[in-house]
């Protein structure tokens, strides 16, 4: 039953009206329980709910720096063991934290096997420091370090393969979620937690502010992420993947027109050419993963 | 019990008596023998502890930061390019409160890259809040770890602490070194108690952001800690006195002091060199002494200042430069000396291993006592 | 109070920080469309949603932002964003 007295992440924090980061930090805390020891890098969610004295934590909760969390769980989880002390260790980050700056730390705690959890809450840029592209910004995206211009559709890359990194160094388990689906989100990041060994959960929690939407449309935003084919919800266990959300698939337009970071593929005109290239991605994902319902009859010929 | 052993042997060993639970270190030139030595013992049983083998320096103190807020003691070693890749996780440990130890076998910083000895690593990290020790011999390189962590983890201090040894000079020679046992060490140096700790069933935050209306006095606390610490550490020096019969009591030490007029200022392994020349020129009548900085922060302002009150000239050797203004050490006696009448002079000497010997130290005297001073000693001009 | 040693906290104090004050919006629950489902609560990014325990849900709205998450999520349509009146 969830009621107010198994809240972990309280009330008063600073985000934004309808943040998704927020919301994940919720779902995490609801998932992980209260024996567990967090340690955040630096970012909006550590800046929103830290500012000294008011904490929304109600668990140990620490912060070092932007790019050392792996690291700073490493330690803790290995005090824990000489300790004998059973708690949990989650190292939580965003994606410029995982995907860039904090890549060494974590690529060395999950190749010493370190037992502890990584979350990653993907928002797609450094929303932070003012919506700058990071190594998880999609194709196309407009930010203000990749700013869409009259020689520029925005961020010329696509977004990095997190997953699969961590997963080529030997992860016994490896989960994308949304925080449109928290039923998922719950047990992926419980089962994380009970694997033993370094785990990696990556939530697509997206921006209002970052990515340009009014915030009640946040849950209805990281659902078209995942109904498009641009984010894909799966579980690797042992570097293979063995479940995948399989969706009706949508055009990748009805996911692009709703946000402000895509305005320039429509605005002053439709730019046709760029959109097939997104269209593309989704595609290669939806072959890859597996991920499109096959109907049993076909639609009306 | 006596031994002959090397330096990093040595540290490693008594390292190993102050029963660190988590260690955390990446191989760098030339602290490399210490956590070998230290990996050779957990590997063997010999030390009761978890090793986290790092994949860089930067993880090596963020690992040892995790550990300590989870309540563990904990250790590191480095040095140079090392402890510059720390760089910014010295100053969150200092900030956090979490009495680190971490030893640095000191070695010049590049460009140009050099693996030899001067003292501009720690020293470049003076404002980070973490206490400095400078050892002149092995035995003292050895000691000041039990002291740095009794230091460290008291309740009046928690800051983390540099066990500064001369890389090359002292980690990798062979000295006699009387090694203690684990019972001297255990009556001397108590379990750590952290005051506060990460754990579920009692949560904190801990490493929060301050914003202006609070910035600026967990900053003072910071600094009001550091100069606590001064009192510790003499504290600390006595009962080490009582314990082992070898005197830590003050941050500096006096040698031939009392009636000098020309009085040398340094720290590490160089005082050997400048107390052997100061017996020399003693039996010459030439009135010289030594005033060594064992504690650089807290830096002993008292200590100095009351030492040197009669001395005609001060000579400080700095193995360090603070590019376009002057040695780090020669700024610390000119401030502890303000409005006192004396001269104090400074000299950059022995950088990048450059060698000083009994007979460059004679001639800083007489430079000193002709009143030619803040200068970089022994350049090659042939070369520039 | 004395600073918390190493800018640290106990749990507690966000709660000091109002941020309902922050609302432009307000949510009018309207319990005879309710199913009892509880998404509202389980997607408030506030966690401000709570129930008395007869699956009755209501917001705080000392804490809530009006971010309207839960009228656009409900699948009853029970939640209408209102301009609050200040």
């Amino acid at each position: 039953m969830e009621n107010e007295a198994c809240e972990l992440f309280d009330s008063g924090h600073r985000a934004c009206g309808g943040c998704g980061a927020a919301l994940a930090s919720r779902l995490i805390l609801k998932a992980a329980g209260k024996d567990v020891i967090v340690v955040s890098a630096t970012g909006c969610l550590e800046v929103f709910s830290t500012p000294y004295p008011e904490t929304a934590w109600k668990v140990p909760w620490v912060h070092s720096l932007f790019e050392n969390n792996s690291a700073v769980a490493s330690g803790i989880e290995a005090s824990l063991k000489r300790q004998g002390r059973k708690e949990k260790v989650i190292a939580i980050g965003g994606d410029g934290a995982t995907f860039d700056i904090g890549i060494l730390c974590l690529s060395g705690a999950f190749e010493r096997g370190h037992d502890f959890t990584y979350i990653c809450y993907d928002n797609e840029a450094y929303m932070n420091t003012g919506i700058q592209r990071s190594g998880a910004t999609p194709y196309d995206a407009s930010t203000t370090t990749t700013p869409a211009g009259r020689c520029s559709y925005g961020n010329p890359r696509p977004k990095k393969d997190m997953p699969a990194i961590l997963a080529a160094h030997g992860s016994p388990y490896i989960a994308t979620t949304s925080i449109a689906y928290p039923r998922d989100m719950i047990e992926k990041v419980k089962r994380a937690i009970e694997t033993q060994g370094p785990t990696y959960v990556q939530v697509h929690a997206p921006c209002c502010t970052g990515w340009g939407f009014e915030g009640e449309k946040t849950v209805a935003i990281a659902k078209l992420a995942l109904e498009t084919g641009l984010f894909v919800s799966y579980e690797m266990v042992d570097g293979s993947v063995v479940k995948v959300k399989k969706v009706l698939r949508k055009p990748v337009e009805e996911y692009l027109s709703t946000q402000r970071r895509f305005r320039h593929l429509f605005k002053p005109k439709r730019n046709d050419a760029e959109i097939a290239k997104i269209q593309a991605i989704a595609d290669r994902n939806a072959e890859k993963f597996g991920i499109d319902i096959k109907l049993k009859k076909p639609a009306a010929e | 019990m006596m031994e002959i052993t090397e330096g990093s042997h040595a540290v490693a060993h008594a390292v190993k008596l102050c029963r660190p639970q988590v260690i955390a270190a990446y191989p760098i030139t030339p602290q490399t023998h210490i956590v070998e030595a230290l990996a050779g013992m957990a590997a063997d049983g010999e030390i009761d502890c978890e090793y986290i083998t790092v994949e860089s320096e930067f993880s090596a103190l963020s690992a040892c930061l995790g550990a300590s807020a989870a309540g563990s003691r904990v250790y590191s070693a480095t040095t140079s390019q090392g402890l510059a890749l720390m760089f910014e996780v010295c100053f969150n440990v200092a900030g956090l409160r979490l009495p680190v130890v971490m030893t640095i076998a000191n070695r010049a910083l590049g460009a140009p890259l050099s693996i030899w000895n001067d003292q501009q690593d720690s020293i470049s990290l003076r404002d980070s809040g973490w206490l400095q020790f400078y050892a002149e011999d092995n035995q003292e390189a050895a000691d000041l770890h039990y002291l740095a962590y009794r230091v460290a983890e008291d309740h009046r201090v928690l800051l983390p602490a540099f066990v500064c040894f001369d890389g090359f000079v002292l980690s990798h020679t062979y000295e006699p070194v009387n090694v203690a046992s684990q019972e001297e060490i255990d009556r001397f140096l108590p379990p750590f108690q952290p005051p506060q700790r990460l754990d579920s069933k009692d949560p904190i935050s801990m490493g929060m952001y301050a914003t202006p209306e609070y910035y600026m006095e967990f900053r003072y606390e910071t600094d009001a800690a550091m100069h606590r610490a001064n009192a510790v550490i003499q504290e600390a020096g006595m009962a080490f006195d009582e314990i082992f019969g070898r005197n830590y009591c003050g941050l500096t030490e006096s040698y031939r002091l009392d009636d000098a007029e020309t009085v040398f200022i340094a720290m590490g392994s160089i005082c050997g060199t400048v107390k052997d020349a100061i017996d020399q020129m003693r039996d010459e009548g030439e009135k010289v002494g030594l005033l060594r900085i064992r504690c650089f922060r807290p830096f002993p302002l008292e200590e100095v200042r009351a030492a040197l009150r009669n001395a005609a000239v001060v000579a400080v050797l700095d193995r360090n430069i603070s590019l376009g203004s002057r040695g780090a050490v020669v700024l610390e006696v000119r401030d502890a000396l303000y409005g006192s009448g004396v001269k104090v002079l400074g000299y950059i000497i022995g950088l990048g291993g450059r060698d000083v010997t009994k007979a460059d130290i004679r001639k800083v005297a007489q430079l000193a006592k002709s009143g030619e001073g803040d200068l970089f000693y022994g350049l090659r001009r042939e070369v520039l | 109070m004395p600073l918390g040693l190493g800018c640290s906290a106990r749990p507690g104090r966000a709660k000091d920080n109002r941020t309902g004050s922050w609302r432009v919006f307000w949510p009018r629950f309207d319990h005879s469309k309710c199913s009892k489902c509880g998404m509202c609560q389980t997607l408030c990014p506030e966690g401000c949603i709570s129930e008395d325990g007869e699956g009755t849900f209501q917001p705080d709205l000392t804490y809530c932002k009006g971010c309207g998450i839960c009228a656009e999520e409900c699948p009853g349509g029970a939640i209408q964003m209102e301009k609050e009146e200040k």
